[in-house]
């Protein structure tokens, strides 16, 4: 029954527990050497993932893995991986030292995982609870500040009020269709094309979407994200932004391309709107934002709606170009927070887009970095942003969506304003204070490594086209 | 319908002597019994807290790390009644299964035994 399908899950649920016994019956504090084991568990997931089997189903056709799959778990894996080693200097410096921290993560990793290979409704939502439930403990981590137990609260009532409609849906789901099963739902459909879908069915994906959008950020659900990203500590924020956000958009694709193609018409039209309203807001929200960590959530908003465009036409293409980009959206974004991770002046840190004044000047290797993330999220050829923005939007003009594509140009120039502040702050702007050195080789290695990507991505860019392209493939194939 | 509603005699059976039983020990403490009331013999509960009272008071915190802890163990045995009665039916897989549960809930309460969670002081 229990093939080597999931190994990667069931090894990183054993390894987990393993590592909490381990941790609890260390004496001293086990931060370094815990950080480092979930580390080095998260590897060995991402190779069993990468060297594994690439297509079958289990547990009962529960739990399917296909090109797809793969492609997403190995982008959550490297994601939460590096966000652990970035989080490991910030943890011991701001007094956070307690070995939960990397285990939970582990934990909302494992989520992830079964999220992105879910082919049921009930697979989907354990994986999305166990990754959401980890993720509301560590918002909350410094319970002695008040920001990060506001943040924590937040998180919580409205994950639990968006778990509730995600649940509401589904329930809709399995009473019009009469299957939980992806397969069962897609073949229910295609058995009533002839008719008209019945409205309980459209009420159902309506609900079910709007819980995926609550998880994405995408704008009218976007509320949360300022707040939590502002309150919750900075490697968690770094964490949030980046592994939960891969495998929520996998699992949205998954859910909407899956079993409800035949639906396409119908959410289409919800796609398109949460889309537009995310890049509209991201983009003009952002500009008079003080604190980097609430432009960084304004940016991940528009961001995410410009993997949504992607989604909207329910083609290949689409699929492709939103994979693409969500793995430049990681390495920007993780590069960005190794940046801010490394803001602090006398030991404290700071947050504040002004203390980023004359950084070219005191720190010119991190500001050229931090430049190169940032004209790339700006969209600027040739760094790896454009394309992430070229292919999504080719994808929606292949499919006739030009309102669509038109506003997403128009709000991605609205966005570059913001982008390109930081760097007129960062190479015009007099030096106040410089930031403490050293920077601690983790994080400049994981800042180097991304700016690198970054930079050089139209090179090297053909094979993981191709990849996407397949992982894009095996979605529809299935 | 009349076969249905059959099948549910038993319990209107079970009702009915509910009710007659606990008309009898209630009546007969009535009759029987001494009567000597005090203000504590009439409470609901003679030790705790009140049942009908202000609920913005402070409550010690430790309360509701004894009853999450609680509820973990309270919701397995929930669990552990289905599987028990279909053991039968759902074979090895089954039984591993919530070998595999349990085996969960025992690493969380090694860790919080370890952690002192279960330590009043």
């Amino acid at each position: 029954m229990l093939d080597t399908l999931a190994f990667p899950e069931v090894f990183l649920a054993i390894a987990g527990m393993a590592i909490l016994i381990y941790g609890v019956f260390r004496s001293g504090n086990p931060t370094r050497p815990v950080s480092w084991l979930v580390v080095l568990a998260l590897v060995v997931a991402l190779l069993a993932v990468w060297f594994g089997p690439e297509q079958g189903q289990a547990f009962g056709g529960m739990f399917v893995l296909d090109g797809f799959a793969v492609f997403l778990k190995i982008l959550v894996l490297l994601g939460s991986s590096l966000a652990i080693i970035l989080s490991l200097d910030y943890v011991d410096r701001e007094n956070m030292a307690r070995f939960e921290f990397p285990v939970l993560l582990l934990f909302a990793t494992l989520g992830m995982l079964v999220m992105l290979s879910a082919n049921d409704l009930i697979s989907l939502y354990v994986g999305f609870e166990l990754q959401s439930l980890a993720l509301y403990v560590v918002a909350a981590f410094r319970r002695d500040n008040i920001r990060s137990t506001e943040a924590g609260l937040k998180y919580f009532v409205l994950g639990a009020l968006s778990s509730g409609i995600l649940l509401y849906g589904a329930s809709m789901i399995y009473g019009f269709a009469g299957t939980t099963n992806f397969d069962g739902i897609a073949t229910a459909l295609i058995g009533n094309r002839v008719e008209q879908p019945s409205i309980g069915l459209i009420v159902g994906i309506v609900f079910l979407s709007a819980g995926l959008a609550f998880k994405v950020s995408a704008v009218p659900f976007h509320m949360w994200t300022p707040d939590v990203y502002e309150g919750a500590p900075t490697p968690v924020t770094a964490f949030f932004a980046v592994a939960p956000k891969i495998a929520a958009i996998g699992l949205f694709v998954r859910v909407l391309v899956d079993p409800f193609l035949g639906l396409v018409d119908q959410w289409q039209q919800i796609i398109i709107f949460i889309s537009i309203a995310s890049m509209v807001l991201g983009g003009f929200a952002a500009i008079n934002q003080a604190n980097i960590k609430r432009l960084m959530a304004y940016s991940s908003i528009s961001n995410i709606g410009y993997a949504l465009v992607g989604l909207a036409p329910g083609t290949e293409a689409g699929v492709r170009g939103v994979l693409l980009y969500m793995t430049i959206y990681l390495f920007m974004t993780l590069g960005t927070f190794a940046v801010i991770l490394c803001m602090r002046q006398k030991g404290r840190m700071v947050e504040g887009i002004d203390d980023l004044a004359g950084l070219s000047k005191t720190h010119p290797m991190m500001a050229a970095a931090m430049a190169i993330f940032m004209f790339s999220m700006a969209g600027i050829p040739p760094l790896a942003g454009f394309f992430g923005k070229l292919y999504v939007f080719l994808a929606a003009i292949e499919a006739g969506l030009y309102t669509l594509a038109v506003i997403g140009v128009v709000t991605s120039v609205v966005a570059a304003f913001y982008y390109l502040r930081i760097i007129k702050i960062m190479y015009f702007d007099e030096a106040t204070d410089s930031f403490d050195r050293p920077l601690g080789w983790e994080a400049s290695s994981i800042l180097g490594g991304s700016a690198l990507v970054i930079l050089l991505f139209f090179l090297f860019q053909a094979p993981l086209i191709d990849g996407a392209g397949a992982a894009a493939a095996s979605l529809f194939a299935g | 319908m009349e076969a249905l509603l059959l099948e549910y005699l038993p319990i209107l059976i079970f009702l009915g002597i509910a009710v007659g039983v606990a008309a009898a020990a209630i009546g007969a403490s009535l009759l029987l019994a001494r009567q000597n009331p005090d203000s504590e013999k009439l409470s609901p509960y003679e030790c705790g807290f009140e049942a009908f009272d202000d609920a913005r008071r402070k409550f010690d915190v430790r309360f509701y790390l004894v009853a999450i802890l609680f509820i973990i163990f309270d919701l397995e045995v929930a669990f552990l009644f289905p599987w028990a009665i279909s053991l039968g039916e759902i074979g090895a897989f089954g039984f591993w299964s919530m070998i595999g549960f349990l085996g969960i809930l025992t690493v969380g309460f090694i860790y919080e035994w370890k952690k002192g969670a279960l330590e009043w002081e």
